[in-house]
């Protein structure tokens, strides 16, 4: 690859830096929504209709909730939270500050991914489980989490993915990563070498989580069978 | 054991209330098979998950083991739960633990401490016969081996009540008995009271010692099983005894061929016998008291449970004062007679 770009070789070391900061940005920004959208998730289903922890009320209050955050175009939402990054970070550009929007955007697209992958499991085990004397804690940790392994993890590279796309769209306002190295220098210095190379890392980082998920998922499921 | 009563339980769906159990009473002795059978739809199934609560009654109380269920705190319950195993068609065994961890999964529940809970999963695989298969996935059982795995599960916590939701309905002819042997095996040797749902009469008849009857929402027959076999009271109990064991004559059979003198008729009569009457040759001693012709039409014998029982269909042929003697005489040594026509 490196000879194909000829004089161009700096390029190299712009995409290896910037392809690091997109892995980074992602990473920690699915991880740190997973820390609040799982949790979401499990309350969501839980406290639904007929559920271990049944309450209509909270529940619809929190779906809508969950709903508002998710029809926010996630532009409006680098936009929207520049304060609270500018709070949480000291500033509202870079990659680490990147996080910071990435993390919001996700945490509701996280809770209903999770929200999906839990409602999938049969009723009959959690009833089994109640039968025997289970508490609400022993029932999500003990079946529903275990049950939902390979749908979880298939979320979780869902959610990779997205936030991959995000992360580019947060580089066009300075977030760092392979989007800003895509719109400085292959748009706006016309560098069409950058654009495609961009798009090819890209590409191959999608495919990469794509696979590592079906993978794991394939794997356990596999096991079970 | 259970104590039922005025158990009711309506379910409001869409608007509408639905009648599910209306004024339900019974009451399970301790050491017992007790068995519910039921068409689909007439409330078996919320009768026995209100025994452990998955469903809430609307009104009525449930005592088990003195305990009354329907009153307990949350935690009392959940407590109270783990002392009432319970078995389900669908098996719910979980997919993500093997055999081994799927019978820890209730000790895990209990908090029973690992080294005790380690000899228990070992006890209660060596008792339904799954030794061998602890590292095994529900997925790569047979449906009667998830059975066994579920039933170990449900013995996990020593209960003393084991609730059996329709556990053989999943399973083949053969499998079916092999589970009911089991079930009939840890009933004797733990002393555990059994109640269990089912469709099939035939469940009924391999293991149950009193059954009831339950047809739109209410107990319509309740005793002992050979009784109600024996002498089903309303057409629901007819219908379920008829399915298991055939009294009914192929209608060609009831054309009698039999010739006969000018003075005498035939009778056309239904004997039933259970237990030890059955042993006794009580038709032939009929045969040589009375000066008549008996000829067999058709004849059935099945056991229920330890007891033989069986029906006979006969043909009773000579003088009209003669065959009405010995009608007398049959049904005077205990064995219900029932006249079907004069052939």
């Amino acid at each position: 690859m490196l000879e194909l770009l000829g004089d161009n070789s700096w390029i190299a070391g712009k995409v290896l830096v910037a392809t690091w900061e997109t892995i980074y940005m992602v990473l920690t920004s699915t991880v740190l929504s997973y820390l609040v959208g799982l949790p979401l998730g499990i309350i969501l289903v839980t406290t639904a209709e007929n559920h271990i922890m049944e309450n209509k009320g909270f529940n619809r209050v929190l779906g809508s909730i969950v709903n508002a955050a998710r029809s926010v175009p996630f532009i409006i939402f680098l936009i929207l939270l520049i304060p609270l990054t500018r709070f949480l970070i000291g500033t509202s550009i870079g990659t680490v500050a990147s996080i910071v929007p990435l993390t919001f955007a996700a945490i509701p697209f996280v809770a209903r991914m999770v929200e999906t992958s839990l409602k999938e499991i049969e009723w009959g085990l959690v009833e089994a489980a109640i039968s025997m004397g289970a508490n609400v804690r022993q029932i999500v940790t003990k079946v529903l989490l275990p049950e939902a392994m390979p749908s979880l993890l298939l979320g979780f590279a869902i959610t990779a993915i997205n936030l991959v796309g995000y992360s580019a769209m947060a580089g066009i306002v300075g977030g760092g990563g392979l989007g800003t190295l895509a719109y400085y220098y292959g748009y706006q210095r016309y560098e069409d070498t950058v654009m495609l190379i961009t798009v090819i890392v890209l590409i191959i980082l999608v495919q990469g989580v794509q696979m590592l998920g079906d993978n794991l998922a394939n794997k356990i499921v596999n096991k079970r069978r | 054991m259970i104590e039922i009563k005025n158990l009711s339980k309506i379910y409001a769906a869409s608007g509408q209330e639905v009648l599910a159990l209306d004024d339900v009473s019974l009451t399970v002795k301790k050491g017992e098979v007790f068995g519910i059978i039921g068409l689909s739809g007439a409330g078996k199934s919320t009768l026995i998950r209100c025994i452990n609560m998955l469903e809430k009654p609307t009104r009525g109380s449930i005592t088990v083991d003195g305990s009354e269920i329907t009153s307990l705190s949350k935690s009392e319950l959940r407590l109270a739960r783990q002392k009432i195993g319970m078995i389900f068609q669908q098996f719910n065994l979980l997919s993500s633990r093997n055999v081994y961890d799927n019978v820890m999964f209730p000790l895990e529940i209990a908090e029973v401490p690992r080294p005790e809970a380690n000899k228990r999963v070992q006890e209660l695989l060596e008792l339904v016969g799954l030794t061998g298969k602890a590292g095994m996935h529900p997925g790569q059982l047979s449906g009667g081996q998830k059975q066994r795995v579920g039933i170990a599960r449900a013995l996990a916590n020593g209960p003393k009540l084991l609730l059996s939701d329709e556990a053989t309905s999943a399973l083949d002819p053969q499998t079916t008995r092999s589970i009911l042997k089991l079930l009939k095996d840890i009933n004797r040797k733990l002393n555990l009271t059994i109640l269990l749902i089912t469709h099939d009469m035939n469940v009924i008849k391999e293991v149950c010692d009193r059954v009831a009857v339950i047809d739109n929402s209410r107990i319509v027959e309740l005793g002992d099983v050979l009784e109600v076999f024996s002498n089903p009271q309303t057409p629901t109990s007819h219908s379920f005894v008829n399915a298991v064991i055939s009294k009914e004559v192929p209608a060609e059979l009831l054309h009698s061929s039999t010739e006969r003198n000018g003075d005498t008729v035939a009778k056309l009569i239904r004997v039933s016998f259970i237990g030890a009457s059955a042993g006794e040759p009580l038709i032939s001693s009929m045969i040589r008291r009375y000066d008549i012709d008996v000829n067999i039409i058709y004849g059935n014998i099945d056991r229920i449970k330890d007891t033989p029982f069986g029906n006979l269909t006969l043909e009773l042929i000579g003088k009209p004062g003669l065959l009405q003697d010995a009608l007398d005489y049959l049904r005077n040594q205990g064995l219900e007679i029932e006249v079907l026509g004069n052939a």
